[in-house]
Order: C-alpha cells, then sequence, then structure tokens
C-alpha cells in the first residue's frame, strides 16, 4: 500500500534508555509502553481465566462441590470485569501503542507523558478490585453488568472500591483514547493520507471515538450506583421516584457500543494478516472502513436488545430488533470482503493466518447466533441462558482474544527479533481451536435445553453437557500455557528475524529493522 | 421436563459412561405447549435454518479457497481487490434476508404482548429467593419455594429426578383459558421464565409487566428464575401445573378452604398456649426451610451480608426487636418480611426456637398472641 522512499537514516547514539525499573515505570516510549500493556493483559488474562477455571470445576457435576454460591457469583463477576477491562482492552491498547506509531510513521504516540500516566493507573485499579475479595463480604457478586438494585440496596460494601476500580479503568481507557486520535489525526508521515492508512489504524481510531463517547456514560452509570447505595439518591429506586430499568438503559448505551470497542480492533488486525498470507491486496478497503464506521454508528442505537424481557413497549422493542439485525448488514461485509480477499490469492498458513482463519469462522458463528438474538420472540428464549453465553464467548474468546495472538505471533519477530518457534506455535493454535469449541459449542445446546446461566447448580438433565463443557474449559486453559511458553522462548532467542519476516506483508513497520529500534522514524517517511 | 415433545437423543453411552440420565438429553429449544411458544418454536428453526445456509455458503467458498489457493500449489495469487457491483450485491442480499426474517418475528412478538381479554390474573412477585402468587378473581395467595432438600446439593443424598426443579407449592392454572401474569418484585430484579409457555419476564421492584399464555395440554411445567438476583438465584424454581378447568374450579374450592382453615386456625392459636418441645419440633423445620441457607442450619450465619443468630444480641435479649424484625423485616437487606409468607403458628415458633437453639438458651417460650399483638399494633 505504501512504501518508503528515503531510508530510515537511524542514529545508534538515540537509542539511550534508562535501564532497571525506572525504565519501565518513568518510560514515554510507546513501545515500552505498549510492552507493558500486553504483559498487564497476559497477565490478567491467566488470572480471569483461573476464575473461569473455578467456574467450570464447579459446575463439572451438579450439586456444590468446591465453593459456595456467593464466591460463585464473585467469580462470575471477576471474570467478566477482568476479561473486559484488564485483557480484551489493555491488549488492544497495548498493539495500538506498539503498532500505530510505526505504521503511520510516527516517533511516537503525541501525548507520551499521559501515555506513561494512562498505563500505570491501570494496575493499581485493579489492584483494587482484587483486593476488595478479601473485605469481610466479599468482592463484588452482582455480575459484571451490576444491576440495579442488587448492586445499590442488596450490594455488600466492597460496591465503593469496585466502582472507584471501574472509574480509574475508565480514565485510563479515555487517557488511551484520546492518544490514539491525536496521534493519528497529527502525526501521519507525509503522504500518509487517510485512504491509505493500514485498516488496523482505521479500526482502532474509530474504536477510540467509542471509547470517548461511552466510558463517561460508564462513569456516570457507576456513580449513580455509588450515590444509590451510599448517598440516600434514588436513581435506581422506585420508592424515591427512579427505575431499576434506568439502570439498564444507561449500562447498555455503554455496553453495547463497547461490545465494538472489544471487536473492531480485532478487525483491523485480521484485515492486515489475511492479504499477507494471501499474498493479495486486501478486497474492498474503502467499503471495510465505511463498513467499520456503519458498525460503530449503529452500536449507539441497539443497545436495547440486551432489555427485551424488561418490558419494553413494543414499539421500542421492534425499533431495536431492526436496527439489530442491521447491524448484521456491514459486519456480513467484513466477512465477504476477506473471503473475497483469500479467493486466487496464494496462501501459506503460518500461525497468524491459522488464528485469522479461525477468527474469521468462529466470529462468523458468534455473528450469526447473534442474529437469532435479535429476533425479539425467539429472545425470550433464549435470554439469560448459555445460548447468549456461548454467543458472546465465540465473538471475544474465538473473536477478540484469537485475533490478539493471531497479532502476537503477526509482530513478534518485529517486537523482539527473533522468530518464535513455528512447530509449538501450531501445536498452540490447534490445541486451543479444538478446545476452544469443546468448551463452548455444547453451550448452544444447553442453553437452548434450558439453563439459565450465572448458576452455580443446575438440574440433571443439564448434567453431560455441563461435564462435557468443563473438559474443554480445562483443555482450553492448558492449551494457553504453550502460548506463554512460544512467548517467553520468543522474547529470550531463536532464529533471527529479517526486517520483514512475511513475504506478502505490507507496510511501514516493515520498513524498520527487526527488532524494533528504541526510536523508529526520527525523520518522517516519505510515503508514495 | 414432562411432556415435552423436543428432540431427545442420547449420546452414546460410550462418551460420557455413568453421566447419562433417565430424562434425556435435550439438544433443542422446546416447542412447547402454547400456540404462541410453538410459533416462537417454528421462528427460532426458521432463523437457524437461514443462519446455516449462510454459514454453509460463506465457508465453502472460505475452504474451497484454503484447498485451491494456496501457495503449495504453485499458485500465482490474483491482482483483483475491489469491485463495487460485488460489494452492493453483497450489502443488498443480506437486507432481503433480514426483511424474510422480521416479518414473522414482528407478527409474533405483537401477539405475545396482546394481554387483553384475559380469563385469570395472577400476580407474581419475586423476592430473595421464593416467588409469591396471588389469584385476583379469588381469595388464595401463597409463596412457592425450592423443595430439594439441602442434602442433594450438598451430595448428603441422591438426587431426585427433579432436582432444583421442584417446589413446594406450585402455580396451578387452568387449560384452555386466558392466563394473565402482572409481575413484580419485592427486592431485586428477577425473571420469571417458564420455557414450555415462551414467556420470560423480568420482575421490576416497585413497576408492574404483563405477560400471558393459554395452555393447551395439562401437565407440570417446569422453569426457573433467569436474572441474576443474588446468592440463591440458582435456586428458585418455577413448577405450573395446568389443569382442565373442572379441575382447576376443584382446586380453587379446595385452596380457598385451605387458606380460611388457616385464618380460623390463627383465631384460636391466640388463645392457646404452646409449650417449647412443640415449638422447638416446628420452629426447627420452618428454620431449615426458610432461614438457614443464609444463616447456615447452626445459626452461624454469613457475616457480614447475613449475620450469626447464635449468640446475637436480638435474638439473645431484644426479644421486641426480635418479633419486629420477623414480621417487618429490615428494609435495604436481604432480610424479607415473614409476616405473610409463614403462618403465625409458624412466626412464633421459629422466633422461640432460634431464641432456644444452638446454645442461645434464653428459656424464652414466645407465645402467638405476643406476635399478633405486634402485628394488629402496627396496623392501628
Ligand atoms: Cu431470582
Amino acid at each position: 500500500m505504501s512504501t518508503v522512499t528515503t531510508a530510515d537514516h537511524h542514529d545508534e547514539h538515540h537509542d539511550h534508555k534508562p535501564t532497571g525499573i525506572k525504565r519501565w515505570l518513568f518510560t514515554t516510549n510507546h513501545k515500552d509502553i505498549g510492552s507493558l500493556y500486553l504483559i498487564f493483559a497476559l497477565a490478567m488474562f491467566f488470572l480471569g481465566g483461573a476464575m473461569a477455571m473455578v467456574i467450570r470445576l464447579e459446575l463439572f457435576q451438579p450439586g456444590l462441590q468446591f465453593v459456595d454460591p456467593q464466591f460463585f457469583n464473585q467469580m462470575t463477576t471477576m471474570h467478566g470485569l477482568i476479561m473486559v477491562f484488564g485483557a480484551v482492552m489493555p491488549a488492544f491498547t497495548g498493539l495500538a501503542n506498539w503498532m500505530i506509531p510505526m505504521m503511520i510513521g510516527a516517533p511516537d504516540m503525541a501525548l507520551p507523558r499521559m501515555n506513561n500516566w494512562s498505563f500505570w493507573i491501570l494496575p493499581f485499579a485493579f489492584l483494587i478490585l482484587i483486593i476488595s475479595m478479601f473485605l469481610p463480604g466479599g468482592g463484588p457478586d452482582f455480575g459484571w453488568t451490576f444491576y440495579a438494585p442488587l448492586s445499590t440496596t442488596y450490594s455488600n460494601d466492597s460496591t465503593a472500591l469496585f466502582v472507584f476500580a471501574v472509574h480509574i479503568m475508565g480514565i485510563s481507557s479515555i487517557m488511551g483514547a484520546i492518544n490514539v486520535i491525536v496521534t493519528i489525526v497529527n502525526m501521519r508521515a507525509p503522504g500518509m493520507t487517510w485512504m491509505k492508512l493500514p485498516l488496523f489504524v482505521w479500526t482502532w481510531l474509530i474504536t477510540a471515538f467509542l471509547l470517548i463517547m461511552v466510558m463517561p456514560v460508564l462513569a456516570g452509570v457507576v456513580t449513580m450506583v455509588l450515590t444509590d447505595k451510599y448517598f440516600a439518591t434514588s436513581f435506581f429506586d422506585a420508592a424515591g421516584g427512579g427505575d431499576p430499568v434506568l439502570f439498564q438503559h444507561i449500562f447498555w448505551f455503554f455496553g453495547h457500543p463497547e461490545v465494538y470497542i472489544m471487536i473492531l480492533p480485532a478487525f483491523g488486525i485480521v484485515s492486515a494478516i489475511v492479504p499477507t498470507f494471501a499474498r493479495k491486496k486486501l478486497f474492498g478497503y474503502a467499503s471495510m472502513v465505511y463498513a467499520t464506521a456503519s458498525i460503530a454508528i449503529l452500536s449507539f442505537l441497539v443497545w436495547a436488545h440486551h432489555m427485551f424481557t424488561t418490558g419494553m413497549p413494543v414499539f421500542a422493542t421492534l425499533f431495536f430488533m431492526y436496527t439489530t439485525m442491521l447491524i448484521a448488514v456491514p459486519t456480513g461485509v467484513k466477512v465477504f470482503n476477506w473471503v473475497a480477499t483469500m479467493w486466487r490469492g496464494a496462501m501459506t498458513f503460518e500461525v497468524p493466518m491459522m488464528f485469522a482463519l479461525a477468527f474469521i469462522v468462529l466470529f462468523t458463528i458468534g455473528g450469526l447466533s447473534g442474529v437469532m438474538l435479535a429476533i425479539t420472540p425467539a429472545d425470550f428464549q433464549y435470554h439469560d441462558t448459555y445460548f447468549v453465553v456461548a454467543h458472546f464467548h465465540y465473538v471475544l474468546v474465538s473473536g477478540a482474544v484469537f485475533s490478539i495472538v493471531a497479532a502476537v505471533y503477526y509482530w513478534l519477530p518485529k517486537w523482539t527479533g527473533h522468530m518464535y518457534d513455528e512447530k509449538l506455535g501450531q501445536l498452540h493454535f490447534w490445541c486451543s481451536l479444538i478446545s476452544v469449541n469443546l468448551l463452548f459449542f455444547p453451550m448452544h445446546f444447553v442453553g437452548l435445553a434450558g439453563m439459565p446461566r450465572r448458576i452455580p447448580d443446575y438440574a440433571l438433565q443439564f448434567a453431560d453437557f455441563n461435564a462435557f463443557v468443563s473438559v474443554g474449559g480445562f483443555l482450553f486453559g492448558l492449551s494457553q500455557l504453550i502460548f506463554l511458553w512460544v512467548v517467553i522462548k520468543c522474547a529470550r532467542g531463536g532464529e533471527k528475524a529479517p526486517a520483514k519476516p512475511w513475504e506478502g506483508a505490507e507496510g511501514l513497520e516493515w520498513e524498520v529493522p527487526s527488532p524494533a529500534p528504541y526510536h523508529t522514524f526520527d525523520t518522517p517517511p516519505q510515503v508514495k | 421436563m414432562a411432556k415435552t415433545r423436543s428432540w431427545r437423543w442420547s449420546l452414546p453411552a460410550l462418551l460420557l459412561a455413568g453421566q447419562a440420565h433417565a430424562t434425556g438429553i435435550q439438544f433443542n429449544m422446546t416447542p412447547g405447549v402454547t400456540d404462541i411458544s410453538q410459533q416462537v418454536y417454528a421462528l427460532h428453526m426458521t432463523i437457524f435454518w437461514i443462519c446455516c445456509a449462510i454459514g454453509l455458503v460463506v465457508f465453502t467458498a472460505m475452504f474451497v479457497s484454503i484447498i485451491l489457493h494456496r501457495k503449495s500449489r504453485g499458485v500465482t495469487p490474483a491482482t483483483f481487490h475491489e469491485s463495487t457491483k460485488v460489494e452492493i450485491i453483497w450489502t443488498a442480499i443480506p437486507v432481503l434476508i433480514l426483511i424474510v426474517m422480521a416479518i414473522p418475528a414482528t407478527r409474533v412478538l405483537i401477539a405475545m404482548e396482546d394481554t387483553s381479554d384475559s380469563d385469570v390474573t395472577v400476580l407474581i412477585t419475586g423476592s430473595q429467593w421464593r416467588w409469591h402468587y396471588e389469584y385476583l378473581d379469588y381469595d388464595i395467595d401463597y409463596f412457592s419455594i425450592l423443595a430439594t432438600p439441602r442434602g442433594q446439593v450438598e451430595g448428603r443424598l441422591p438426587k431426585g429426578d427433579n432436582y432444583l426443579l421442584e417446589v413446594d407449592r406450585p402455580l396451578v392454572i387452568p387449560t384452555g383459558k386466558k392466563v394473565r401474569f402482572l409481575m413484580t418484585s419485592d427486592d431485586v430484579i428477577h425473571s420469571w421464565w417458564v420455557p414450555a409457555f415462551a414467556i420470560k419476564k423480568d420482575t421490576n421492584p416497585g413497576f408492574i409487566n404483563e405477560a400471558w399464555t393459554q395452555v393447551n395440554e395439562p401437565g407440570i411445567y417446569r422453569g426457573q428464575c433467569a436474572e441474576l438476583c443474588g446468592m440463591d438465584h440458582g435456586f428458585m424454581p418455577i413448577v405450573v401445573i395446568a389443569k382442565e378447568p373442572d379441575d382447576f374450579a376443584k382446586w380453587v374450592e379446595q385452596e380457598e378452604a385451605r387458606i380460611a382453615a388457616i385464618r380460623e386456625e390463627e383465631q384460636r392459636l391466640l388463645a392457646l398456649r404452646m409449650n417449647i418441645e412443640e415449638q422447638m419440633v416446628l420452629g426447627e423445620r420452618v428454620y431449615l426451610a426458610h432461614c438457614a441457607a443464609c444463616h447456615q442450619p447452626n445459626g452461624t450465619g454469613l457475616p457480614p451480608m447475613f449475620p450469626a443468630l447464635k449468640d446475637n444480641y436480638v435474638t439473645t435479649q431484644d426479644r421486641a426487636e426480635h418479633i419486629k424484625v420477623m414480621v417487618d423485616g429490615r428494609p435495604g437487606t436481604s432480610m424479607a418480611s415473614f409476616a405473610r409468607q409463614l403462618s403465625l403458628r409458624e412466626l412464633t415458633s421459629v422466633i422461640t426456637y432460634t431464641r432456644n437453639a444452638w446454645g442461645n438458651d434464653t428459656g424464652d417460650v414466645v407465645q402467638a398472641v405476643e406476635v399478633y399483638e405486634y402485628m394488629q399494633g402496627k396496623g392501628e
């Protein structure tokens, strides 16, 4: 898509950096901060995963064997919060930090000091959240969606810490988003016009706008929860003139765009990887950009499809059903474009490509079950069952998480200067692919058969499926240890990576050596 | 589940030996036993097959490409990368498919929301963690609580066929009549779900939702609370018995007589003195059924959410406060009012039991008249 006309004259003496802990605490370097985000996300992924293992252990058999229901509820709540705000979002921010400046030919992010701060407040947010679990009465146990009044009048006292932690996460996200927007708008290299931007940059730009628009809404709703619980307001309490359903409207006005915040950058990653390994230009670049923008706009008009059973007027229900169905159209365009990109290419199947292909298939399955969920009368049967759990895990695990893993394999040679171990990577892929389907596919059946979500114990007819799902869960958890091993191994050594390790890759990030020097593009490249 | 005509297969026994149950495995949504639920099922199957067809087309194209267009076959990549015509086609076709889906969906939805001209109305109130059913056309109301013994949950007893899907008093409705449900809650949001009727509706505290059903076949239909409502969310099942109109009328008669008898008994009780042995036996039974989930069978509670009752100031000293909490509940906490839920006799006994069990040993014997006077005093 773009080529560098002047070689990047790199001065070795520019490569100085502080050493030891100070380097990481005070760094304003986009690559260091990107690494911090990615390492943090990986740690949170394993912590959230460990909680999922507790959930699957308890659900392996009917009856209560290992944990009590209150602790079970804390596990489901913390698993959701940690995976959404601790693993997926920071991982995408880490990728943005590492790649966006290199992709647009900028020397760094536009606001490097704020960049440092937006990362370093994040560990404290999660520390507060995790500490809250050790308070008397335990941590948050009202689900990651914290519906009032379960989270207000009926919650335990860790709620104040939960609210505080969410505020900090929100501030971190907003600052990260501002940085992305300012960088993309102002720091593109000469000749890097809007319609030449890599799709990862485009999708992140749109994601950043979504973040800025909805994170304040989340901050608002947690603050209302705080004042309802501690300061005698009645936003969500009918006795004082409020409405508990109002909570859900505000929460999902944040929550639905949030879903796209977690999937649009994934679209960008897949749009980078598929053309590389198909050795063919991305099909329909412009339509990809427009599709992303229309998904973002539509995402503000569909929030109440999470609330069909709350008893909305028929007119409102119909409106949200139609808009939700409509969002399938631009999403479909994306999938068709990827398949068209592959069509008559010359494909090879290195690990990033394998994860990207798995993404396309499994995300499409998640998308199709999403269309089913949009059909309101059927949703009355699906809502709050394991069918929904299956749907959003297909979209978020074999969707968002697979795309992040694909991105890590794709850019790991650029980050570390070493090729990852292809054999181990393939092993990781096949173990993940098989176990993720063992884990989440039977959830469709058990949900249709009538098993509600968020229950620690269940009726006997659901026992076979749950045993099966738990085994899949343990296998998926174990498979991710292979990933950890591949990443550590690659960081410590391995075959030397060339500047452009992938034959079909295009973009400025491949014009700089591997590993990418501490400072890149001090003089902007000229993009033709 | 009785009487569902869902598709059932059994997984090969080899696969999960020892896990198979007599109830069989259900893979799909139940078609249910009402016209509406069958329409919902048909709608579900229609969209399901459309989604399968879309998936088939997309994945076939993808896998053909993966097999044919690989570098190892020595192909040279094509260079085409855009086509407005193609983009328009694959925007327009999904729109048409969606319109085809939306039409029947809209029709079924509008039918589901029409609660007019009902024959029977039941007010359903959710609370942590029990359902209350009140028949607005008759003098009948009662609570419906999980009937599975704790021993089965904890693995001390073998699990029954309807494990976690059985209640002490099911909701009873007539077949062939339009039954309207009004739904609300005393505390958090619950959701009343019976798959066989395709009804799932949230019960919002302070607001009333509506739903309706008309069941065609007599039978027992089971469901569960579907909205996370706190600790025992997984333990508040729903059982509905649909009876032929004649049987339903008989049931109404019996139920009204039963409730009248309880009231009479209450009046008689006021003059009576119950001894402590009698109260301890009944009190323990009531305690285990209604209190032990939170306050624990040995009275140690789960502090700080659910305080210990053993060595507690209220349960050992402040007798008046003890009665007040049992009758009124503690607003803003999970401690509900038990005034409507327990009979006067049960209420009195459980207070006496709590004041004498687990070493509380106050020796207090509370009498029905004491509790009754507090309840009356409030009314004035
Ligand atoms: Cu409930």
